[in-house]
């Protein structure tokens, strides 16, 4: 063993910044950043993080009824995603994972979208706001190295944007996580790699999920810098991430940011979490949790009041079932959509199956 | 006596070869206290203990991977992919080494690994858990590509593949996996690999399928035989090695031929199984070979999938076409 305290014989050594502003109770524990200063600058994130709670509530009453397929809820995680999203541009680009309702709300994809997809309806993918946006990816980590060329093209053609990746812990165990990480480092480009680390893969917890202390500093392996937040605490993501961002459209390369959070319910409705984890670890979580951190908070500075917080309710619940309707309301696409978009014109050998299909409901496109 | 759903048959197998065999292992993502999403491995763990049901993070190439290593040192494991949407980065692993061990070290190493996928369409499930991909795995030299499609021939079949000393990939009709209820015993006896299974005898038209449409290829079958039609029913069951025989002998008495699949049309394995009826059965063949398949297109999302799933209707269709043939 060489003796570990004689610097010349450590060939490496590294250190994960942990960063938190609000604790647990809504206290300010760091002196907060310059966005974060008034008080009132903080109310659209509570508000789209309230929001994004309601619309959850609502996506799973609607699951349970039959309304809607297989839905993961974010329960407890809305820090990740609106912290993530305030802090980008919109030219930035953002490719979520499953579970990120929150960041593509405030990018402006709209509930009703969010709704179809989850429907079971590919027109949810095609967001009429943020148009370079990535549809929701499902098979974990597979977006990593997206992120990587998307960023690349940014360099390629000098613009001054970013891709934002979010993915879960899970995402870190899979080849295509550090693959892309790599590449966005050698190349250095501008990208930012944000796990949301809810403790739990389905029933995997972290600790089973890597050996490692931190997922930040699988950031290192990569040859970027790595960094820990308080993943609760909206305000610390959003600097994180703003922090990143700056990093990356000055052309200082990507960053991996890990958001430790919890998730708050089953992994998706179609799981039941009370197989593998106890009530009392769930309980212990829900203190932390981001929504009620900052509302005390905005309390505490007089920024937010019991008025407030009941016309927020009700403005948001209006507007969560105002999408729900229109998402119920949407018409069926004809079957000749499943045939439409698979090249930019049809080829011949599909041209006689899509009259099958179509001939097959009896020539009513919308049978 | 006892009924069983497919996925409890899967169940069944999986202890009853644990028992036998200390070798088998069960690794895959939530196997464990979970016991698997679809509930396959369920009690797996209490009763083998963690050292042989293993949850592994979540990761493909490593459930591939590691039964690969497992299996070159005597082991028997048996990996699960959560759904067949993440089984792409297994296809490496199996094209690349479970396959080919055995030929590249003359028979030095061996893989004798099962990686049990559910698969298929018609549950309403989310983005990328609707596929039908198995003809992928049918291209690969070396691989055992199992279907079951009734919970016995799942428990049979199952244990077939566990017991195989080669590499098997054994797909799960998930859309069957608890609609279906059927007696089952725990036997310990398996169901012959590259067997076709005969499912119903009849004269006219050979219908030929696999997995969850054998349920729509039976009912056909009903509907046909109220129309005079007998048909006959062939379980492909083992996709690879195929059993052509079967198929074959039984083209050569009915001289009709139709296969029902779910995957998409193009290269689906009903390309196989009509290419050695023209190779090998063409002067018994009083009609083309139909094919009744899903289309050319991405896998719906559950608003629109009904459309793409081949229905019984369709098959009897593509049936009395055949018929009228001449
Ligand atoms: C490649 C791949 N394997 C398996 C799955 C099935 N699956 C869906 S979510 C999930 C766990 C993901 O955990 P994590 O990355 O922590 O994200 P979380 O669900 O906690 O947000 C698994 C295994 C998948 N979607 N993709
Ligand atoms: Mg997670």
């Amino acid at each position: 063993m060489p003796p570990q305290n004689d610097p010349s014989n450590v060939a490496a050594a590294f250190s994960i910044p942990f960063t938190r502003y609000l604790a647990v109770d809504g206290s300010v524990e760091e002196e907060l950043p310059d966005f974060a200063h008034d008080p009132a600058a903080l109310i659209p994130l509570y508000r789209a993080m309230v929001l994004t709670r309601i619309f959850d509530e609502k996506a799973i009453a609607l699951q349970r009824t039959g309304r809607l397929g297989t839905f993961p809820s974010s329960l407890g995680q809305e820090a990740v995603g609106v912290g993530a999203a305030s802090a980008m541009l919109p030219e930035d680009v953002l490719l979520p994972s499953f579970r990120e309702q929150s960041a593509q709300f405030w990018r402006g994809v709209t509930m009703k979208e969010v709704f179809l997809y989850w429907g079971g309806d590919e027109r949810g993918s095609n967001f009429e706001g943020p148009r370079e946006d990535f549809p929701v990816s499902i098979p974990v980590a597979s977006h990593f190295p997206h992120a990587a060329g998307v960023a690349l093209a940014f360099k390629l053609r000098d613009e001054k944007r970013a891709a934002v990746c979010i993915g879960g812990d899970g995402a870190t165990s899979k080849g295509d996580f550090y693959e892309g990480l790599n590449i966005a480092a050698v190349w250095s480009v501008p990208a930012v790699f944000l796990i949301n680390d809810n403790q739990w893969a389905i029933s995997v917890p972290r600790q089973k999920q890597t050996a490692a202390q931190t997922l930040a500093q699988k950031a290192i392996a990569a040859g970027m810098p790595g960094e820990q937040v308080d993943g609760n605490d909206v305000i610390a993501v959003r600097d994180a991430v703003a922090r990143a961002l700056k990093r990356a459209r000055s052309g200082n390369g990507p960053t991996l940011i890990e958001a430790l959070t919890y998730r708050l319910t089953d992994h998706t409705t179609a799981d039941d979490a009370h197989r593998y984890r106890s009530d009392e670890e769930v309980s212990q979580r829900w203190k932390e949790e981001p929504v009620s951190r900052l509302r005390n908070y905005l309390v505490s500075q007089d920024a937010w009041n019991k008025k407030d917080e009941e016309q927020l309710l009700s403005v948001c619940k209006e507007e969560v079932e105002k999408s729900a309707d229109e998402y119920l309301a949407t018409e069926p696409e004809p079957v000749s959509e499943i045939f439409d978009y698979l090249f930019k014109e049809l080829p011949d050998d599909l041209r006689a199956q899509r009259e099958f299909a179509i001939a097959r409901i009896g020539g009513n496109e919308h049978d | 006596m006892t009924e069983r759903t497919l996925v409890e048959a899967i169940t069944l197998a999986l202890a009853r070869t644990m028992d036998e065999n200390e070798k088998v292992l069960v690794v895959g993502e939530d196997v464990g206290i979970d016991g698997g999403v679809f509930r396959a491995t369920a009690g797996l763990i209490n009763r083998f203990g963690k050292d042989r049901v293993r949850d592994t993070p979540v990761s493909e190439t490593v459930i591939a991977g590691i039964s690969v290593g497992l299996a070159a040192q005597g082991f028997r494991p048996v990996g699960e992919v959560q759904f067949m949407g993440f089984i792409y980065p297994v296809i490496d692993q199996l094209l690349n080494h479970a396959s080919r061990l055995r030929t590249r070290t003359r028979g030095r190493i061996t893989c004798p690994m099962v990686i049990r996928a559910p698969y298929g369409g018609g549950i309403h499930a989310p983005e990328h858990h609707s596929e039908s991909m198995e003809a992928l795995f049918t291209h690969i030299p070396g691989l055992r590509v199992v279907i079951p499609s009734s919970p016995a021939r799942a428990y049979g079949l199952l244990l077939a593949a566990i017991r195989d000393p080669d590499p098997v990939v054994f797909l799960e009709p998930k859309r069957i996996y608890r609609s279906i209820k059927e007696e089952v015993e725990d036997t310990g006896n398996a169901i012959a690999l590259d067997k076709c299974q005969l499912l119903r005898a009849g004269r006219d038209i050979t219908l030929v399928s696999w997995g969850a449409m054998i349920v729509e290829t039976l009912q056909a079958a009903e509907t046909l035989s109220t129309e005079g039609i007998e048909a006959e029913v062939i379980d492909v069951a083992t996709l690879k090695p195929l059993d052509a025989a079967t198929i074959l002998n039984s083209v050569e008495k009915t001289g009709r031929c139709a296969v029902i699949h779910e995957a998409p049309y193009t290269s689906g394995f009903g390309a196989e199984i009509a290419a050695r009826l023209a190779e090998y059965g063409l002067t018994n063949l009083l009609a083309p070979v139909r094919r009744v398949t899903g289309y050319d297109v991405t896998m719906p999302l559950p608003k629109l999938e009904h459309y793409y799933m081949p229905t019984a209707a369709r098959v009897v269709a593509a049936a009395r076409e055949s018929m009228e043939f001449s």
